[in-house]
């Protein structure tokens, strides 16, 4: 798997057209690395010129923040700014929507401009500019719904993206009754992902998944490694991973085309 | 003599007012006591936001039933008071119905007749919210905030609401020489059979329509400031206030900066006595413990609280179960505030520490480490208020001022703090996923 570096890149003398920044859950989780994989292997197929960090990059902070330490926060940011800034980036690209969401609104006023997209954004720029197709393959014709991840639609407004791909693979996208704007959390956002739930009647990823299984899909689409966990997990904890599978969205694409 | 009424008018007007101002002045000074935040910026979308969902109530009409009727109050209320105004004058300068004499029949008739409709739109609507509070028992207003006072608030405002829609369409009905000019009468011609027989009666009748209306009118003006209904005002600065900035995005702690980018600045001198002149004030405190640590406008967005809880109904957090209410947050915050100001009144203008704090006192730390901080509550508030960003303030001085995390957000805390990421995984390791299979 072809995954240069921006070090590398720099010992070119080169600039990639983007930088994908992983992610600690792209990077360590083992069902998130399988995300970063299918993603890569678009970019790769897309030809895509893209560089990682590597081990230059570091946790964004979002946890740290959203659990109050925003001194750990702001150390991270201002540690991974420098790294980035040294490497001139302009553009970034992520799979996950936390990350996306800190490097796009919570670096700037640290110093860290830059471009930065969720990779359903980014994909939908390739297909826009005939850099890539997508085809159904083995999906024609499934039911599929979307998840919205909480910091990618509500906390920055990015609805079509994600669904525009999913239409692009022939399925059947079929809306749960909480979608967009009133989608509901799997769990695991504000460091949640990190400490047992608060005590109550029921784990939050139970009642989505019970919101997904009521539309019946054969495919829950996600566009968020945690979101993929907590679905992942519910979908277990109600016995159907036999006829349900959860996947994100360039999991679907990279297989659709058997890459 | 004959000037008696129209004195006991201009006392009862400047009295209700009076009244009213002085505790406007009281909000205005609680509301001051929060932190400064400028929200200055981008002005032509700050008045598009307002005209939008204050004005045109388009985050009401998200839930279609409850969105409905709230326009009809809503429009009906603001209307129907274009008729204070000719009350205000008839009251001061004794006349009767002072408009007519100035406006058009046409002109008269057709306002009068839209506020009579509107009168018993409201009626009908006020019925039907009543019935939602009170017959249905809709879960939202069940929850544990919504006992007691919070509960009767809401039914005293729709037992205010039937009153004086009704003390305006019987004043009219009771008015023989309104009805005998039959402009405007479009309802209460219905109801002027029973006033016709006795024609002293029935001006006695109007008369005290007349004046219990308008009395009305003011002690419900009064009633505002001790009630969850002051949002009829504030919604109006409330959404003009509002954050404009994505939803995701979290202000960066600007003290914070200070000391990080002291930090990394390798020609700091951390030994360093102050500069010349440099403040030397008492550091400052992290995150909010009560609301004098908040900024203005999260107070003023207790304020604005109307209790509605569609908030909370969407709180993912409080649809599994867990103790986490955004909506008590506000009501939380709005109590403490108003405990905070009455310490003030009490002791001639300054802050004497009561031992009490929002924090503990009345937000606990179980409903703040609750919130997976999804936004879905401030998505879902018709006035724009912000619960997320009081829990984050006081999540971050429970962090940052107490080391009062749960275990586990340590454990992840000190993985990223010495491998950069919130797993125990070794930093050089990060490009490993690339050579698996």
């Amino acid at each position: 798997m072809k995954v240069p570096t921006m070090a590398e890149y720099m010992a070119e003398g080169k600039q990639p057209e983007v930088l994908f920044w992983v992610g600690c859950a792209g990077s360590f989780d083992d069902r998130a690395k399988k995300i970063t994989k299918a993603f890569v292997k678009i970019l790769n197929n897309a030809n895509v010129e893209f560089a990682v960090l590597g081990a230059e990059e570091s946790c964004t902070g979002d946890p740290a923040k959203r659990a109050g330490n925003e001194f750990l926060f702001q150390m991270q940011a201002v540690t991974n700014i420098e790294v980035m800034n040294a490497y001139d980036i302009k553009k970034v690209v992520t799979a996950c929507p936390h990350c996306f969401n800190t490097l796009k609104n919570e670096y700037p006023s640290l110093g860290g401009n830059y471009d930065v997209m969720h990779h359903t954004q980014f994909l939908k720029s390739l297909l826009d500019d005939g850099r890539l197709t997508i085809e159904g393959g083995s999906f024609k014709g499934k039911k599929i719904t979307f998840h919205d991840p909480c910091y990618l639609g509500r906390a920055n407004d990015v609805y079509e993206a994600p669904r525009e791909l999913i239409r692009k693979l022939d399925v059947e996208l079929v809306e749960m009754k909480n979608c967009r704007k009133k989608g509901l959390c799997c769990g695991a956002g504000g460091a949640q992902m990190f400490k047992d739930a608060e005590p109550g009647n029921k784990e939050v990823n139970i009642e989505r998944t019970e919101q997904a299984l009521e539309v019946k899909p054969d495919i829950i689409a996600t566009g968020c490694p945690f979101c993929n966990t907590m679905m992942t997990d519910g979908i277990k904890n109600k016995e159907k991973e036999d006829s349900v599978i959860v996947q994100d969205i360039a999991e679907l694409i990279a297989n659709a085309q058997d890459l | 003599m004959e000037y008696i009424p129209n004195i006991l008018f201009a006392i009862l007007l400047i009295a209700g007012v009076g009244y009213f101002a002085k505790n406007v002045k009281k909000l205005s000074r609680n509301i001051n006591l929060g932190k400064d935040v400028d929200r200055s910026d981008n002005k032509s979308q700050r008045w598009k936001n307002m005209g939008m969902i204050a004005l045109g109530q388009s985050k009401m009409v998200r839930r279609p039933i409850a969105g409905f009727f709230h326009i009809i109050v809503y429009v009906g209320f603001v209307i129907i008071n274009i008729e204070v105004l000719e009350i205000i004058i008839d009251g001061l300068f004794g006349t009767h119905r002072v408009f007519t004499k100035i406006l058009p029949d046409s002109i008269y008739g057709f306002l009068i007749g839209t506020f009579e409709v509107l009168a018993i739109a409201v009626l009908i609507s006020v019925i039907i919210f009543w019935i939602r509070r009170n017959v249905i028992k809709l879960k939202r207003f069940l929850s544990a905030e919504m006992k007691g006072w919070p509960k009767s608030d809401g039914n005293i405002i729709l037992y205010f609401e039937v009153v004086l829609m009704t003390l305006f369409i019987v004043m009219n009905a009771a008015d023989v020489k309104f009805q005998e000019a039959g402009v405007g009468n479009v309802i209460s011609q219905y109801l002027y059979p029973l006033f016709e027989g006795n024609i002293e009666m029935a001006h006695i009748i109007e008369k005290t329509a007349w004046w219990l209306h308008i009395a009305g009118i003011l002690v419900f003006l009064n009633y505002l400031y001790f009630s969850k209904h002051l949002h009829i005002l504030l919604a109006f600065p409330n959404t003009w206030y509002a954050n404009l900035q994505p939803k995701g995005e979290f202000v960066n702690d600007a003290n914070v900066t200070k000391e990080v980018m002291l930090m990394m600045d390798p020609n700091a001198d951390p030994f360093a006595a102050p500069a010349e002149g440099e403040d030397e004030g008492e550091p400052e405190k992290f995150g909010a413990s009560d609301v004098q640590d908040l900024n203005w406008v999260q107070l003023l967005n207790a304020y604005t609280c109307t209790e509605c809880g569609r908030c909370t109904s969407e709180c993912p957090a409080n649809q599994t179960g867990k103790k986490l209410s955004p909506r008590k947050i506000m009501m939380d915050t709005r109590d403490r505030l108003e405990e905070v100001g009455k310490n003030i009144d009490a002791n001639k203008g300054k802050f004497v520490d009561d031992g009490k704090s929002l924090l503990n006192d009345y937000v606990t730390t179980e409903e703040l480490w609750a919130c997976t901080s999804c936004n879905a509550c401030v998505e879902a508030c018709p006035v724009s208020i912000d619960p997320l960003s009081i829990i984050m303030e006081m999540r971050k001085y429970l962090v940052m001022e107490q080391s009062a995390a749960p275990t586990e957000l340590n454990v992840m805390m000190g993985n990223i703090e010495n491998n950069g990421a919130p797993w125990p995984y070794n930093q050089m390791d990060r490009l490993n996923w690339k050579d698996e299979n």
